[in-house]
């Protein structure tokens, strides 16, 4: 409910300041076109577009703060003229993780606030209740915030598209690294009982041969329950010496404070949604009344496809971060900012790829054929006619006994089905003012 | 030969189908999609009203009973995603009656916080069951349901809103009339008699436990209409559709709409609908923080209920009758035809 206007007087502003400068003859825009209003959305002067966000609830922590960074991002490039002189209104609501909230809300963005586009809606079984009506609609379906495989449904859904990697692909790549790396060690798994933690769970089945893994050593958890002791110990008992965890947040600081209470100090390999740093040290925490914190993060391997928050060298990182400190300061600096940030520099390529006059369905048609450079990404984005993804890879990060992350491995690519390579290219660099 | 009550409430039925329907292709998609939420409500909170106002059962439970409902009509619609509406919502309806049948029997033997208890343990409990039976209902993730597409002749731009709003409002027209009309026979005399004063009740011959079970087992079908028509609505059957506070919404419905009225059901689900719409767009004017501005449409909802009841304690529904009766007293009108369609808490019940 916030957002909305705020940010439209703000963009309002904003086309003010734009259309001086474009007075004073300092466009810099090859396209020479005019803007029209050529579909629901879009005027000559703002793009609007929308989502469904759980700003509060259980699933609030930390991935509030993601619409939030994508709102700055989109300050940051209206400031600059936005894309082709249209300002973005980013207008988004809070669905509380509630699958009919969500329903009755993008309804509400649909056909009342008529957004051009959906953008960065949140959650596996909030955007599963929408992605029919939305395709029934004809209305893009932008980079899902969920790593669930079902976005890529190009016969199904040809308007949405996810935009991180998918859990197998995250299953099948800590797999390998676990073979490679962690052999004749005895594995377990730790997941959440949906479609998140069995994608996951399949991924590292197709990598690790499901028959290498018995039934004791799977161990699920629902999110309605938060004592996860027993399947710790049933993990203990199991002798699993790796414990590959697809939780998100909350239950990776459950899950390790239940092992550290039983003397249990399994190798933890944990998928990249449950595995924030930031986030986890605080739940850690919060939850053990300061008992304990981030030590217990030492030896935890995770994998990531953006650089991490900490990484100052990254030019990408550098620019994020003066985005947050001078914009939402008040937020903590993790990942769910960046990924916010990252998100929303995706829209902008996207909506520029595009083209001056864009239509819903030259949108889509732009995403499947302009190749999008990847932006922060560490991996390239797959989008085409047959891939509605996005990443493609993740890279693996172990965590010292200090806290600081190490990236081991290069950058592993793969199709859902396809082989384990390695990825060569190079990170791109950001444009100078941040803008596409 | 049409008795007079029933002829009346056809009439009356009949004329707010047309203004529903006047209304509903005056304004947009949206407005439909919302006044499609208000006539759900009211069949669910109707069925609530003869159940708690009418016949004295607290349930807590009806949204459980709505769950029944919608996960009825989405594991109909899994396998043949073209079966006709109306099939569908009978099926619905016959489910639940039949589970209501079970739970009312259980509450014809429990009274006060034991049938309150036992009814919210069904609010927890039954959303638990997808969740555990997962390969069935589908988790928490739950069961995504196809939309009624509106039939050809109505033309190909005719807004599917639209078309699920006419659907509502038929199913609450048909449950308002068919509640009006039973409670002026036998059975619903017999409701209020038990509610009144169960001793004197089955002294006067009746069935206290039948009529109890009546009482449940129509009001469960309700819900189950309200749930199976939820589902179109929604597009998705989850337990996190169906949680207790959709049955604590719906009994703020009625009391709020006034206890033991029709009328009261139908303005109660109007505030549920619009309250909520109201209260977010007052947050979103204020410039709050965001952990002040996300949670406040929840606090002011609850202060303008508190002050609602506060105001008028008989809910809406008394409170209008007051300001007419307060109208007729100053401008000396006689009382007519009575309250059209309301069936007053205290109306007493004609000759047989």
């Amino acid at each position: 409910m916030m957002g909305g206007n705020a940010l439209r007087i703000r963009g309002m502003a904003i086309v003010c300041v734009a259309g001086l400068l474009a007075a004073c003859g300092s466009s810099t825009s090859s396209d020479n076109g005019t803007n029209t209003a050529s579909a629901p959305g879009i005027t000559a002067t703002t793009i609007t577009i929308g989502s469904t966000q759980p700003l509060t609830g259980r699933a609030a922590p930390g991935y509030s703060e993601i619409s939030a960074a994508s709102s700055a991002y989109f300050q940051v490039l209206n400031a600059h003229g936005g894309i082709f002189g249209r300002t973005i209104t980013y207008t988004y609501y809070d669905d509380g993780y509630n699958p009919t909230n969500t329903a009755s809300l993008t309804r509400k963005l649909i056909l009342e606030d008529k957004v051009f586009a959906l953008f960065s809606a949140l959650g596996t079984p909030t955007h599963q209740a929408v992605v029919d009506y939305i395709n029934t609609q004809k209305v893009p379906d932008l980079f899902v915030s969920s790593g669930c495989n079902c976005w890529n449904d190009v016969a199904n859904h040809p308007y949405t598209f996810g935009w991180q990697p998918d859990y197998t692909i995250e299953g099948k790549i800590l797999g390998q690294y676990i073979q490679q790396s962690l052999g004749g060690k005895k594995v377990g798994y730790f997941f959440q009982n949906d479609e998140f933690g069995l994608d996951g769970v399949k991924g590292l089945d197709a990598q690790l041969g499901a028959s290498s893994v018995p039934d004791a050593n799977r161990q699920y958890y629902v999110p309605t329950n938060t004592n996860v002791k027993p399947q710790i110990a049933a993990l203990q008992a199991s002798g699993a010496q790796v414990v590959v965890s697809f939780s998100i947040p909350a239950f990776t600081a459950l899950a390790m404070l239940a092992a550290a209470g039983a003397g249990y100090h399994p190798i933890w390999v944990v998928s990249n949604v449950g595995s924030d740093i930031t986030t986890l040290t605080g739940l850690l925490k919060s939850f053990s009344k300061g008992a304990a914190g981030g030590q217990l993060l030492a030896g935890m391997v995770t994998d990531t496809y953006l650089p991490l928050p900490g990484d100052s060298s990254n030019p990408w990182i550098s620019l994020f971060k003066k985005i947050h400190d001078d914009h939402i300061a008040s937020l903590p600096w993790d990942g769910n900012v960046l990924y916010g940030m990252a998100q929303a520099y995706t829209l902008a390529q996207a909506l520029k790829a595009a083209g001056r006059n864009p239509t819903r369905a030259s949108l889509v048609k732009s995403l499947e054929t302009n190749q999008l450079s990847g932006g922060p990404g560490l991996a390239p984005l797959g989008f085409s006619s047959t891939n509605h993804l996005g990443f493609l890879g993740v890279q693996l990060v172990t965590i010292a006994a200090d806290g600081t992350e190490t990236t081991t491995g290069p950058v592993n690519t793969s199709s859902d089905s396809g082989p384990i390579s390695p990825y060569s290219g190079s990170a791109s660099r950001p444009p100078a003012n941040g803008i596409p | 030969m049409v008795s007079p009550t029933l002829s009346r409430h056809l009439l009356i039925a009949l004329g707010a189908a047309v203004v529903l329907l006047l209304l509903s292709a005056q304004i947009g998609a949206y407005a439909d999609y919302n006044l499609t939420a208000v006539a759900i409500f009211a069949v669910a909170a109707a069925g609530l009203t003869l159940l708690t106002g009418l016949n004295g059962q607290l349930s807590l439970g009806h949204g459980a009973l709505m769950a029944v409902g919608a996960y009825t009509a989405s594991l109909l619609l899994k396998d043949h995603r073209q079966f006709p509406v109306i099939v569908v919502l009978l099926i619905a309806v016959l489910s639940t009656g039949l589970i209501g049948i079970v739970f009312g029997y259980a509450a014809a033997r429990l009274r006060g916080p034991y049938l309150a208890g036992a009814t919210l343990t069904l609010a927890v409990a039954l959303p638990q069951v997808a969740t555990r039976y997962k390969s069935i209902f589908g988790g928490d993730t739950g069961l995504t349901v196809p939309p009624s597409a509106p039939p050809d002749w109505l033309g190909a731009d005719f807004p599917a809103e639209r078309w699920l709003a006419w659907i509502a409002f038929a199913a609450a027209l048909m449950t308002m009339l068919l509640l009006a009309n039973l409670l002026r026979t036998a059975p619903g005399r017999a409701f209020k008699a038990v509610r009144d004063n169960e001793a004197a009740a089955a002294l006067a011959g009746i069935d206290v436990a039948r009529t109890q079970v009546l009482a449940f087992v129509i009001s469960a079908a309700c819900a189950g209409l309200a749930g199976a028509l939820f589902a179109y609505w929604s597009g998705i059957t989850s337990p996190a559709g169906f949680s207790l506070s959709l049955s604590l919404q719906l009994i703020t419905a009625i009391v709020i709409g006034g206890l033991g009225s029709l009328a009261g059901a139908v303005w109660g689900s109007v505030v549920l609908v619009y309250l909520p719409w109201l209260t977010s767009g007052m947050a979103s004017t204020l410039k709050l923080p965001s952990s002040v501005a996300d949670n406040l449409p929840l606090a002011i909802y609850g202060g303008i209920l508190v002050i609602a009841m506060l105001v008028a304690p008989h809910g809406i529904q008394g409170a209008l009758q007051r300001i007419l009766a307060i109208g007729r007293a100053r401008w000396g009108h006689s009382p007519g035809g009575g309250q059209k369609g309301v069936v007053d808490w205290d109306d007493p019940a004609p000759g047989t």
